[in-house]
């Protein structure tokens, strides 16, 4: 492995495994992998789902689960093996103290009965001998730091009581109580909002100067590692496949895997509606001996040797290496194999297909069996037309109304004012089987959404059964024309969904939703549960489909850059407001509203060297039962006057585009400064 | 943690007054108690006369509301088998069950914490097996049968402790013992189970990747947790002891409530049976309301609702 020897190494690990012993035999996550990290900098670990990066972290630390067993050359953290360590030196010296971590899970990840400060506090006075005012004062300190408004109060609430990205926040403030030298970050903004994340990512990267602190970012996103990591190590199959600056890595891609996932991001190519370059098939799990290119089967440019001979390392500067037999025939050509595909024709008829007019809808929330009952807006004066043909994109954060208003659309919740109409019909009035055949969902995480009982030939006949449509041999032959259609291979008819994967499960529930022949197709978040190479498999799918069976998609995604992809025109949400709506390239590339605005800086498209953008957003998303007056927006907005304060503005068009807001005309202009 | 507390205790009282009527409602309707006190066979104007002498004529609200006005102020009403107030019968029969049970929850504590504990934080060693497989014997073994091999173990060929009896603590032991074990499968399991999940949840990891090691992250971290459903079956438990232990009392010949229970039931003793039923739910209602006292008190989610 390279070795660049100018800068002193804070971490470096030799040849980690971790395997983990099943029933039958023994899964590999981790497979003799090096790594190097130079005091104060950041080192991006990107991978899919069951690459081992996570694994990687824990194994540094120690905290495997039970079963796995971890070996090493060596684990040099400052100068020190860590290897031979035991739990008690680990504990007492290293973890919490000299190593913080932060974890995906927010939600979780913080224990429920104690509260903040006692968290906080605990992680100082655990490790040194200070008093509990001393740690206080240190957690005041820090929540302070991290964006948390009212700290000293903060400290006596509970993580129930605290949003997400709140949470995640004391959890960076807790890693940081004993200023560690190194700062494990696994996933640690991906179950937020986009503008959280942002903010959160944004935060990192100013107390990681702040404190001189040296870090390890593990993350699925690749747009995230571009921005915020000096160096990068791709994880493929529990080995690290490609490694080097981040900038020349994702610039000048070596690897097969790593420029087929580069490929994979909507966006990155540059012109949107271009087929995404998706890597076919599924990650192999790593059981037993593994002989070869762990890649082999999903490699485009895979040749024979790749199949039993293991790939050699090649180093092409130090610190800067990949591990591929690099078949040489005709490499460069085939990367650029997907665009044959081409541009999507875009028919566009034109004719409203469903028409939301005036749609409010309110609920009233109750806590406890004796608690007053309050009122929550979730939809207030929604209107929205969906044109045959078109992709509709729907964006706003969690808790802004999205599905409210696909629930309303789909019929499955009353507006209590306002209208739907489908094909000119009120969708109140139509039977509810009509507009089954109308409208379909697709949900965001097929491994709830099919039933774990039923076989999937039986998932997807089952809405021909219930409208009664054809004999049992027709509905079966539908069902496998259908699955042909989406690319399941028949042999899985009678397979459960959990014998499948993600993305075979997710075209199952596609296979479902269109087996009716409907119309218009509500697709709820419809590739976030899925890994950035299946996310293109699927959204390409669902491109072609469209073409192929002249469908109308409503799509609702937070993933700016599947937008960029996917969409005709935008709609953006804000606390049960449509607060702008139009052309895709008009809202993203010359929002008009100050929230659109800050969605669209928060976006971390893949540019290497390109700093975290601040979203410029004030505070966090505000409880939907305290509703701020006159514009829902106005508490976060950076341009806020009076007037938004007290007046709430209405819909106003202009350039073609919807918008919401008092200073839309001026916003523009304003904002850039 | 004060509205929690007056919230919780309002849906006591009213579960209380459900059972009150269930439980007059049940005799009084299932059956005629005048009959029953006269005998089958006695002729009609002396069910006639019991009627009117008890009260059984009057309207049934007023019945209803004269025996829970009673009940309130201590008045159960009098045995028509002991003829004597069911009061005095429920004073002079409640200490040995209510030591029982206490003594019993202890021995089931003592042996289904600590081997949970055990099996919880090595799964799959031989203190897990060991742990395991006494949950599933102790299951399998009926009470009787397990009071039955005590005696003759203890008491008969090695005579340590009395046979039968409640005079001394000494009688106490091994009923005690028998009535403990029945709840140790279920208190041991969940135990287990209740702290495996714990040590296997992302704020255990994270307490860990804090420095959190060994006793301080069982016993600082993760216990409170893993106490929460432990302490709701303690008290189901300690419920049923209180009111369940007919077959031990039995066995030990025991003059507790539950041998009370069954020889007013035998004797159609309505006032002591219905007086006995309320008295058990309103244990339960009492033991679960204080269960969830408890872990308001230990989990924020609770108290804050």
């Amino acid at each position: 492995m390279g070795t660049d020897m100018s800068g002193a190494s804070i971490l470096d690990i030799q040849n980690l495994a971790v395997e983990i012993p099943t029933d039958s035999s023994t899964l590999r996550a981790v497979r003799n992998i090096s790594l190097e990290l130079k005091r104060g900098q950041t080192l991006g670990i990107v991978g899919e789902s069951g690459s081992g990066k996570s694994m990687t972290a824990l194994a540094l630390m120690n905290l495997l689960p039970p079963a796995a067993k971890r070996s090493a050359a060596c684990i040099n953290f400052d100068g020190a093996d860590l290897t031979h360590a035991t739990e008690q030196e680990l504990a007492s010296k290293i973890r919490g103290q000299r190593i913080g971590m932060i974890f995906q899970e927010p939600m979780t990840s913080l224990n429920p009965v104690y509260s903040i400060g006692r968290q906080l506090r605990e992680t100082m006075t655990l490790h040194r001998k200070v008093s509990d005012a001393d740690a206080q004062k240190r957690a005041i300190y820090l929540l302070e730091k991290v964006g948390l408004p009212d700290p000293a109060s903060r400290l006596k609430q509970y993580p129930h009581e605290l949003s997400g990205g709140q949470r995640q926040r004391v959890m960076i403030a807790m890693a940081l109580m004993n200023e560690p030298e190194l700062l494990i970050a696994d996933e640690p903004t991906t179950a937020l909002d986009v503008t959280i994340q942002a903010q959160i990512l944004h935060l990192l990267q100013d107390l990681q100067k702040e404190f001189g602190m040296s870090m390890i970012l593990i993350t699925h996103d690749l747009g995230v590692v571009s921005r915020a990591a000096d160096q990068i190590a791709v994880m493929y199959a529990g080995d690290i496949v490609e490694s080097g600056k981040t900038a020349d890595v994702l610039k000048n891609p070596r690897h097969p895997y790593t420029q087929g996932l580069l490929e994979c991001i909507p966006g990155y190519q540059g012109a949107a509606r271009k087929r995404l370059g998706a890597i076919p098939g599924i990650v192999p799990s790593m059981t037993g001996r593994i002989s070869g290119c762990a890649f082999a089967s999903r490699c485009p440019r895979a040749a024979d040797v790749c199949k039993t001979d293991t790939p050699p390392t090649r180093e092409l500067h130090p610190g800067r290496y990949f591990v591929c037999h690099e078949p040489e025939a005709n490499a460069v050509e085939k990367a650029g194999a997907p665009d044959l595909a081409g541009v999507h024709a875009r028919p566009f008829s034109g004719q409203p297909v469903l028409t939301v007019e005036n749609v409010s809808i309110r609920f009233s929330v109750r806590r406890g069996l004796f608690g007053k009952r309050r009122p929550l807006q979730a939809l207030d004066n929604v209107s929205l037309t969906l044109n045959k043909g078109e992709v509709l994109a729907l964006v706003g954060e969690s808790g802004c109304g999205k599905t409210t208003l696909t629930r309303s659309i789909m019929g499955l919740q009353q507006p209590d004012t306002g209208s739907v109409t489908l094909n000119g019909r009120h969708i109140g009035q139509l039977p509810p089987m009509e507009r089954a055949r109308m409208i379909q969902p697709i949900f965001q995480d097929p491994y709830s959404s099919l039933n774990p009982r039923k076989t999937i030939g039986e998932i997807i006949t089952k809405p021909l059964a219930v409208h009664k449509l054809g004999a049992r041999q027709e509905q079966r032959e539908k069902a496998r024309r259908m699955m042909e259609l989406v690319g399941l291979p028949l042999r899985v008819f009678n397979s459960y969904p959990d014998q499948l994967s993600g993305g075979q499960r997710q075209r199952a529930a596609i296979a479902r939703a269109l087996v009716l022949n409907p119309e218009v197709i509500i697709c709820d978040e419809p590739t976030s549960a899925l890994d950035v190479s299946v996310q293109a498999q699927i959204l390409n799918l669902l491109l072609d489909l469209r073409d192929e069976l002249d469908l109308t998609y409503l799509f609702v995604t937070h993933d700016l850059s599947v937008v960029q992809h996917m969409a005709d025109r935008v709609a953006v949400m804000y606390l049960g407001e449509i607060v702008e709506c139009g052309n895709r390239d008009q809202v993203m590339s010359a929002p008009k509203h100050p929230y659109t605005h800050a969605l669209m800086n928060s976006a971390l498209s893949i540019s290497p060297g390109e700093s975290i953008p601040d979203p410029g957003l004030s505070g966090d998303f505000p409880n939907p039962m305290n509703r701020p007056s006159g514009c829902p927006f106005h508490p976060r907005c950076p341009i806020a006057n009076q007037q938004c304060r007290e007046q709430a503005p209405g819909p106003e068009i202009i350039d073609n585009t919807l918008v919401q807001c008092w200073k839309a005309k001026t916003a523009g202009s304003q904002l850039k400064s | 943690m004060l509205t929690f507390i007056l919230r919780r205790g309002l849906m006591a009282i009213l579960v209380a007054l459900t059972v009150s009527f269930g439980t007059f409602a049940l005799f009084h309707y299932a059956t005629d108690p005048a009959q029953t006190i006269a005998g089958e066979d006695a002729p009609q104007e002396m069910v006639d006369e019991i009627r009117k002498q008890y009260g059984f004529d009057r309207p049934a609200a007023v019945q209803y509301f004269d025996w829970l006005g009673s009940a309130l102020t201590g008045d159960f009403g009098e045995s028509y088998f002991w003829k004597q107030p069911v009061v005095q019968l429920i004073v002079d029969h409640a200490p040995v069950t209510i030591t029982l049970a206490l003594a019993s929850l202890c021995v089931t504590v003592l042996i289904a914490l600590p081997l949970g504990i055990s099996a919880a934080l090595k799964p799959n060693s031989w203190v897990d097996r060991f742990a395991l497989s006494t949950a599933v014997s102790a299951q399998a073994i009926p009470n009787f049968w397990l009071g039955l091999m005590l005696i003759i173990l203890l008491a008969v060929t090695f005579p340590i402790f009395p046979v039968s009896g409640d005079a001394t603590w000494r009688h106490f032991v091994l009923p005690s013992l028998v009535l403990g074990a029945s709840s140790v499968p279920a208190v041991m399991r969940l135990t287990r189970t209740g702290l495996l999940d714990v040590l296997s949840s992302d704020y255990i990891r994270t307490a860990r990747a804090k420095g959190f090691t060994g006793y301080r992250l069982i016993v600082q971290q993760a216990m409170r947790n893993a106490l929460l459903p432990i302490v709701s079956v303690l008290a189901v438990q300690l419920g049923n002891k209180l009111g369940g232990s007919v077959v031990t009392e039995s066995v030990f010949s025991m003059n507790g409530l539950g041998r009370l229970a069954v020889e007013s039931i035998f004797n159609s003793d309505i006032p002591t049976v219905q007086s006995l039923i309320l008295i058990f739910v309103l244990t339960f209602v009492l033991l679960t309301l204080a269960a969830d006292l408890i872990n308001a008190w230990l989990d924020p989610r609770i108290r804050m609702g």
